[in-house]
């Protein structure tokens, strides 16, 4: 039995070329063959397309941030502008870029092919879920076309019940669009969770599900628990504005900070939505790229298991300044330390995984250990904000919104890239100029502390966020994060050009172009519909490289490995 | 280990008893965070500079199970959490809880400007003077949405909530003025939403407060209304020139002993009591054709409204 599952293992490549030459491009054309596909593959790469697009639009947002903060004063744009430019900003990175970026796009094209499934559990469920996203976002672009709000991406309370600056009905389609994104969300989570237990090929036990399916297992399960709060909350928000139904408005009776209790006991945890994915690529990357299995395998996959946990406990920590009762604060501040250690312990096994192992620079690796130094200093600055008296001083200054940035860009946007760079060889069948990659994870990595190290600065020194204006001392710090900001939108810019350039003339990609002993790099690049000629049967993890063949680690085409097999 | 010294000048100047504190606390989480991400990041540099692939090189077996390591890591810094979190809750208790012995002030936040009532009941925007060395609770509301009371160099900060009060008190240890900002995003003009506290001694505090409600040495009381009409925003919609047409209220050129048209037939006599009632509850009686906009209140001591009307009275 164990040899026959032995070759059944290392068959997959094989067996792909044996029985079928075209891929899951090939198999089907035409722009309905996309609009109603079922396969996941599919689905995936609609979802990457919609969700680039929304983060080139939310850093066009950025840019004109950083812009008109260059000098004191109006710039290029009046403060009433800018409360709507920073707010769509936030909107758009969080609910159409950020949540939905790894799960929904990397997460849907990668977890059935690493489980040795065929699909996810409801492939209708999944296309559905894109669906509502595109909703979602055509109301989010309506919102922004007859006005666009000026709450900030928090919605706050009894601000957003009363704001009519832009269009009275702006913030019931902005709230609209995030609430019907929510059921996207939840889909998702649902279809994941499902697909997680059930669709596993056989072999594939828990102890060898590949850490990236941990983390989103654990991301899927706050997705289905957190969101629906979200949504419910939302939902009132609009009765109050639209019906005049008081919740939180005190002037209809209401109370403005259980908005805030609400929409953190979602939006807390959808902070971990939104990394754990990321520390999930970074586990698959760091394996890969120091051929060998991650340290501490089982505590890097409890670890994601116990921040989805613990991150359902510290919503008051947003609320430290709010007038929540000491005894709240003092609560929610011991259980925030509680989250720097699955955190730390993640970070600590990463580098663990590196001694003595064969490592190799390549652009996904770059952009992975480029996640553990900007996650490690947003990490630790959270201390800063969990310690009671500091974060009383710090909160809604310029040092939280670098801490943030440090962890949703420098980490989960930092990782995505990581992801991207690592599975375009395997989505696209194409290979790209690394050489050039690495250049824009360079500027990138550059510019990005060039914007955010001085914000902490600006905040440490007092200034507050969400500011169109500021006194003079501010002045030179936020240039200089202004000129940080360009320098990030050069390197992305060279990234796209890479990945264009790819696409249109790129080198075919083999099976496995980074030798990697990982399930989805055992079926072609791009996989077939099914994903492997047959089901394969799993007999090691996905970072047994001890146990690998020479021919599951060949970093060549197949023919060339076995010239015999060669047509 | 008393004091960490700030060496890249990240902190503001400290103004108040709460600061050094909070600043101790600040450094010393800066320096535990630097020699963690140098120990950190440092391995990580050495790991990928020395243990490089080599061509041809077999895969490695993997290592024997390091649970105790992992255990290790994984409880010890909870040593450091809870030391942070033991400090940090301490000067939080400082800061929560007022002195008994706290002279207090009222603060009503609004777009977007910041107002102080003194323990006299006496109003003013803008600037809260405040005597050194001597705690300071003050007592917020909010009459529209959320607003933030910031106050850098004091290391303070609290949300002030329409429909709740809140508390915050300081103990200024520096003479001089100090930034007040709004901290929590409250709209258009949230970024200008700036007030002062002026911190003097306990003598120029007293003369400060007996003499706030007369007018300033050397000026009529004329004069002092003309200053208050424009630092009360007066100015923003009532015109003062003869003839001047457009403004969001009357023109209140020569308004003073006439008869005023009001909206839903009559008149009413322009005396002080007419004025006096028109500040405080502008709503009573809106003169004829000004009913677009509503005028907000504006709650002012007697004498100022008196000085006011003295300013009025010279529009003629």
């Amino acid at each position: 039995m164990a040899t026959e599952a032995q070759n059944a293992s290392a068959a997959p490549v094989d067996a792909a070329h044996a029985t079928t030459d075209r891929n899951f491009f090939q198999e089907r054309s035409g722009i309905k063959s996309w609009l109603v596909t079922l396969d996941h593959k599919r689905i995936g790469l609609m979802y990457l397309v919609a969700v680039v697009l929304s983060f080139l639009v939310g850093g066009l947002f950025a840019l004109l941030i950083r812009i008109e903060l260059l000098s004191a004063g109006r710039t290029i744009m009046d403060a009433d502008t800018y409360n709507r430019v920073f707010t769509l900003h936030g909107a758009v990175m969080v609910f159409l870029f950020i949540i939905p970026s790894i799960p929904a796009a990397l997460g849907n094209f990668l977890l059935p092919i690493v489980l040795g499934a065929k699909d996810v559990a409801f492939p209708r469920l999944n296309l559905a879920s894109f669906y509502l996203y595109v909703v979602g976002a055509v109301l989010a672009l309506a919102s922004m076309i007859i006005g666009s709000v000026d709450t900030g991406w928090t919605f706050y309370t009894p601000y957003s019940s009363n704001t009519d600056v832009g269009s009275k009905n702006a913030v019931i389609w902005m709230t609209g669009a995030v609430f019907v994104l929510g059921f996207s969300s939840i889909l998702t989570g649902v279809n994941f969770i499902t697909t997680i237990h059930k669709m596993r090929a056989p072999g594939q036990d828990w102890k060898r599900l590949p850490l990236f399916v941990w983390a989103t297992y654990a991301t899927s399960v706050i997705q289905v628990l957190a969101t629906p709060v979200l949504a419910i909350t939302l939902l009132l928000l609009i009765m109050e504005r639209g019906f005049g139904l008081g919740i939180f408005d005190p002037r209809l009776g209401g109370d403005p900070v259980l908005f805030q209790h609400f929409f953190w006991f979602y939006s807390h945890p959808a902070v971990y939505i939104m990394i754990l994915p990321g520390m999930g690529i970074v586990s698959e990357i760091i394996a890969t790229f120091s051929r060998r299995e991650i340290f501490g395998y089982m505590f890097v996959a409890m670890s994601s298991v116990a921040i989805a946990l613990l991150g359902f406990l510290v919503w008051g920590h947003h609320m430290f300044t709010s007038g929540q009762s000491e005894y709240s604060t003092m609560v929610f501040s011991a259980l925030t330390f509680l989250v720097a250690i699955p955190s730390g312990v993640k970070v600590l096994n990463w580098v663990a995984t590196l001694y003595k192992g064969q490592i190799t620079l390549s652009a996904p690796m770059l952009y992975a250990l480029g996640f553990i130094v900007l996650f490690s200093i947003g990490g630790l600055t959270g201390l800063f904000l969990g310690t009671l008296s500091v974060d009383i001083y710090l909160h809604d200054t310029y040092f939280v919104v670098a801490h943030f940035h440090y962890v949703m860009v420098g980490g989960t946007v930092c990782a995505f890239f990581g992801g991207l760079h690592y599975w375009w060889p395997k989505m696209t069948g194409k290979l790209y100029d690394e050489r050039l990659a690495k250049v824009a994870f360079w500027i990138f990595f550059i510019g990005f502390n060039v914007t955010f190290l001085s914000q902490f600065v600006l905040g440490s020194r007092g200034a507050p966020r969400r500011s169109w204006d500021y006194l003079p001392q501010f002045e030179e710090l936020h240039r200089f994060s202004s000129v940080g900001a360009f320098i990030i939108g050069i390197g992305i810019l060279l990234m796209v050009i890479v990945f264009v350039r790819s696409l249109v003339s790129g080198a075919k990609a083999p099976p496995n172009p980074w030798g990697s002993a990982a399930l989805e790099w055992q079926t072609t690049s791009p996989p077939p519909v099914e994903n492997f000629a047959s089901t394969p049967v799993i007999t090691r993890g996905p970072y047994d490289y001890h146990l690998a063949t020479e021919g599951e680690l060949y970093a060549g085409f197949p023919e060339d490995f076995e010239p015999s097999k060669k047509a | 280990m008393d004091h960490i010294p700030d060496i890249f000048g990240q902190l503001p100047k400290q103004a108040s008893t709460l600061a050094a504190s909070v600043d101790w606390l600040y450094q010393f989480i800066f320096w535990a965070c630097v020699i963690m991400f140098v120990v950190i990041i440092g391995a990580m540099l050495f790991f990928v500079a020395k243990y490089r692939a080599k061509p041809g090189e077999k895969p490695l077996a993997p290592g024997p199970k390091h649970t105790t390591l992992e255990l290790a890591w994984t409880f010890a810094p909870l040593i450091l959490l809870g030391a942070l979190f033991h400090w940090g809750f301490q000067s939080y208790v400082f800061s929560a809880v007022a002195p008994a012995t706290s002279i207090e002030f009222r603060v009503r936040a609004k777009k977007w400007n910041w107002e102080f009532e003194y323990p006299s009941g006496s109003r003013e925007g803008g600037v809260l003077v405040v005597p050194v060395h001597q705690p300071v609770k003050l007592i917020m509301s909010s009459e529209d949405v959320l607003h933030s009371f910031f106050v850098p160099a004091f290391r303070v900060k609290r949300d002030v909530v329409p429909g709740m009060y809140s508390t915050v008190w300081f103990e200024a240890t520096e003479l001089g003025e100090y930034d007040v900002f709004c901290a929590e995003y409250c709209g258009t003009s949230h970024s200008s939403m700036f007030a002062k506290v002026r911190v003097v001694t306990a003598a120029q505090y007293r003369e400060f407060v007996l003499n706030m409600d007369r007018p300033p040495a050397g000026k009529t009381k004329a004069q002092w209304g003309a200053e208050l009409f424009t630092a009360n925003s007066c100015s923003a919609c009532h015109h003062v020139v003869a003839g001047e047409a457009g403004g969001v209220g009357p023109n209140l050129f020569g308004v003073i002993g006439s008869e005023q048209p009001l909206e839903g037939g009559g008149t009413v006599h322009a005396d002080l009591a007419y004025v006096r009632e028109s500040v405080l509850r502008p709503q009573a009686k809106i003169v004829r054709g000004f009913t677009t906009a509503q005028m907000s209140t504006f709650t002012l001591s007697d004498s100022r409204i008196e000085a006011i009307y003295a300013y009025l009275e010279t529009l003629r």
